[in-house]
């Protein structure tokens, strides 16, 4: 459903028109406010519904198929590592949804891989890939081949 | 020209588009050339960038030998049948026996991960998916991205790459255009993964208006993987197998996990099973080794996507629609019903969305489905993309030019939907494939493949030219016409995007036609592409966001072309659900069987097509898991 800006709430902080995926959200030169250039252009990925700090943007259903009257609001808090929904239906009913986004800290769980052991002449003419084998199994054991599962490659039509 | 020149020099690792693969490939590269200088140029911002933007509900490759489910060789299977056949099995077997290793490391970096209460294993929703609270995967995978590249420049439309002046057939670099800055980026570059995406919105779509945006695949993909290869000479392979998807009608929302974990299922409008009926004939037409519904019941062999589809738009054609998806028994469970609704609202917002502007709850009806208008792409249940190498360990000599995922211009190399004949790798096989991508590239650049690269003025500066020709136009002819968009000089994007979906639609087996063609339909549409291929050359842009619309319509138009050109070659109907050529209505094993190859020559834009042989991984026993047998014995 494509994007709009309400007004009064938007003041042109630009971190929708940062994050939009599809390059729509721009500022107004007149207004100094953000809109949607483009609908049809607009998945409706939230992007930038969830990016406003001042709640500024929502969604109205795509008017070739999306009557009035609807809405689908969203609150995502990275600290506590929660997105919260409201969906509201045309007849006024009214479903909620609290799912988690992450499980750890902020970007605190990536290996720094500059960082780490390099790897080996021998791991460089293998097929293993970083933190393999361990990643794979997580147990001790190699890589899948050919050989180790009894498999051959064959020209042709039949299996 | 006010637009100042960026050169970014000495990068040993370009990764153009920061989706999945794209983000894999960042991250891996760093761990193989610690000292190297790796670079990602972005479209958007790697944050919210790529397929996967919204984010994801569903892994849908993982194969869990941790836990005893699945070996590689049976996931090749899986892809094999539901592709008809034809596949890059080592390709495919090589992303399965790494693919676990990154879930797990997902798992570590944050991304929640279901699991099974009683075994500890992942939640499956069939036996390749797994359930996912994935809202924030792609911010989660960009950061690992962002820790391991020297610099992500977001904002760059990549639109074309630069070729070596001292040695043929060699990658340098690629250029681009900063569509806030209007700045022209230079990238001379060792080697260049590209990862940039498949396409949508090439055929019409079945939207009108607004609803254009609501498309399966991201608007943002613009077939830019194809476009940049194709246009530097690269091979393609399985263009024609673009695919069209069985989805919620309007808005798209995936099936995959009502299907498999809520066990909807689909019943025409009289509230009839109806896809039974649609066999007997249909296996006249693919024959028993694709379509045997006994041996799939007995074995869980799945029917092929395309043959599913097939069968629903047959059964509307014969009158008995709309098809829907029966909801109301499984929504009754309150956790199912949850399950459904966080599904869209994690992965497709617009039919949670939809669902809400026309009070449809799935609790109280059953809401109907569609086939959506096709989609060129490699990494879902179909395998369009570029010619690459496999691994050594596994590919045979057709398959094997020296480094993993190359394609067939040195140093060029490539994932996620540039790589071609590797389908159902989704979101984890796709940064899987950026991973070995990467480790191959920085191999490369190691062996001293890349020593010795010129790049000349001339290509830059005539580079520069193209790209901001749009720009000259418009203003060259804008004052030509009092004002609107309609000049006898030059079209908009849109206007040409409109053109080419039309075209694409009615000549190439769109939504219009029910997806029907035939050879004198598509040379109808190869002398339209070409024609329109001129008029590119009027393409008029009047600022830099209509710059940005001007090239990804022109890597669209080239990838249409190809597509065209791959379905012209391809005598036969082998997805009869995807495509359909009216003058061969049968799959041709004794002709067919065999991977079709093109390639574009750049100075000419003469293709020339070529059948590759298509291998396929053997052993005996089909019917039960290899891991399941290995833990057996």
């Amino acid at each position: 459903m494509p994007t709009f800006v309400y007004m009064t709430r938007c003041d042109g902080c630009g971190h929708c028109v940062d994050i939009c995926p599809s390059d729509i959200m721009h500022i107004d030169p007149k207004y100094r406010r953000a809109y949607n250039i483009e609908p049809d252009m607009c998945w409706e990925c939230y992007s930038c519904v969830k990016a406003c700090p001042q709640f500024a943007i929502d969604v109205r259903g795509y008017a070739d198929f999306a009557p009035l009257g609807h809405s689908v609001r969203v609150r995502r808090e990275e600290e506590k590592g929660t997105i919260a929904w409201k969906v509201k239906f045309r007849d006024g009913t009214e479903k909620e949804f609290l799912s988690p986004i992450t499980t750890k800290p902020w970007g605190t769980c990536i290996p720094e891989l500059a960082e780490v052991p390099g790897p080996d002449k021998e791991m460089r003419d293998s097929q293993l890939l970083y933190s393999e084998p361990k990643y794979i199994r997580m147990d001790e054991d190699g890589l899948h081949t050919l050989q180790s599962n009894g498999l051959t490659m064959k020209k042709g039509v039949y299996y | 020209m006010a637009y100042k020149t960026v050169v970014e020099d000495d990068i040993d690792v370009l990764v153009v588009g920061g989706g999945l693969g794209g983000s894999g490939a960042a991250w891996e590269a760093r761990f193989w050339g610690q000292d190297k200088k790796i670079i990602v140029a972005e479209k958007a911002n790697i944050d919210r960038s790529g397929a996967v933007a919204q984010g994801l509900y569903a892994i849908n490759c993982y194969m869990g030998t941790r836990w005893g489910e699945n070996n590689p060789e049976d996931h090749v299977r899986y892809a094999r049948i539901d592709l008809m056949g034809l596949v890059r099995e080592d390709l495919l077997f090589d992303m399965a026996r790494h693919v676990d290793s990154t879930v797990h490391q997902f798992e570590d970096w944050g991304l929640p991960i279901m699991k099974n209460p009683e075994t500890g294993a992942y939640l499956r929703e069939g036996r390749w998916q797994i359930m996912i609270h994935g809202e924030s995967y792609k911010p989660i995978v960009a950061e690992a991205a962002k820790k391991s590249a020297d610099k992500i420049y977001n904002r760059i439309c990549v639109t074309h790459l630069l070729m070596d002046d001292a040695k043929d057939n060699r990658i340098a670099g690629a250029v681009g255009v900063n569509v806030r800055t209007g700045d022209y980026h230079v990238f001379k570059s060792k080697t260049v993964i590209v990862a940039a995406g498949g396409a949508s919105n090439i055929f019409k779509p079945r939207s009108v208006g607004e609803g254009a945006g609501r498309t399966w695949y991201a608007p943002w993909s613009s077939g830019s993987a194809y476009g940049l290869m194709i246009d530097a000479g690269a091979k393609m392979t399985q263009m024609e197998n673009r695919i069209v998807l069985a989805r919620f009608k309007d808005g798209y929302g995936p099936v995959g996990a009502y299907f498999l974990h809520l066990k909807t299922y689909t019943q025409n409008g009289l509230g009839e099973e109806y896809e039974s009926n649609w066999f007997p004939s249909l296996q006249k037409m693919v024959g028993k080794e694709y379509l045997d519904p006994e041996l799939s019941h007995l074995t869980h062999r799945p029917i092929p996507t395309c043959l599913r589809n097939h069968a629903l738009i047959s059964e509307v054609n014969a009158g008995r629609g709309p098809i829907h998806m029966v909801t109301m028994h499984a929504f009754q469970d309150p956790h199912l019903e949850e399950v459904g609704w966080e599904n869209f609202l994690g992965m497709t917002i617009g039919q949670a969305v939809l669902w809400a502007a026309t009070d449809v709850d799935p609790k109280n009806e059953n809401p109907e489905l569609t086939t959506s208008e096709p989609y060129v792409m490699g990494s879902h249940a179909t395998g369009a993309g570029g010619w690459a190498s496999g691994p050594e360990d596994v590919s045979p000599p057709e398959y094997f030019w020296g480094y993993n995922r190359m394609m067939t211009i040195d140093g060029l190399f490539g994932a996620g939907d540039a790589v071609g004949g590797t389908p159902h790798a989704f979101s984890s096989g796709s940064f899987t494939e950026g991973r070995l991508a990467a480790k191959a590239a920085c191999k490369y650049v190691d062996d001293g493949k890349a020593d010795g690269i010129v790049v000349s003025e001339e290509q830059i500066e005539n580079r520069k030219i193209e790209i901001y020709k749009p720009l000259e136009r418009y203003k060259k002819y804008r004052n030509e016409i009092v004002a609107g968009t309609v000049s006898p000089s030059y079209i908009h994007p849109k206007q040409g995007l409109d053109r080419l979906q039309k075209l694409m639609d009615e000549y190439c087996g769109g939504v219009t036609v029910s997806y029907m063609t035939n050879e004198k339909l598509l040379n109808i549409g190869l002398k339209k592409l070409k024609i329109m291929e001129e008029d590119l050359e009027c393409l008029a842009a009047k600022d830099l966001h209509e710059l940005l619309r001007a090239w990804e319509l022109k890597h669209r138009h080239r990838t249409a072309e190809c597509v065209t050109q791959h379905t012209l070659f391809r005598k036969e109907t082998r997805w009869p659900g995807y495509y359909y050529r009216g003058d061969a209505m049968k799959v041709d094993d004794e002709n067919w069987h065999v991977l079709t190859v093109s390639r574009r020559d750049p100075a000419t834009g003469e293709y020339t097509m070529e059948k590759a042989p298509c291998y396929h991984l053997v052993d005996g026993d089909e019917e039960e898991p290899g891991a399941k047998k290995a833990a057996k014995v």
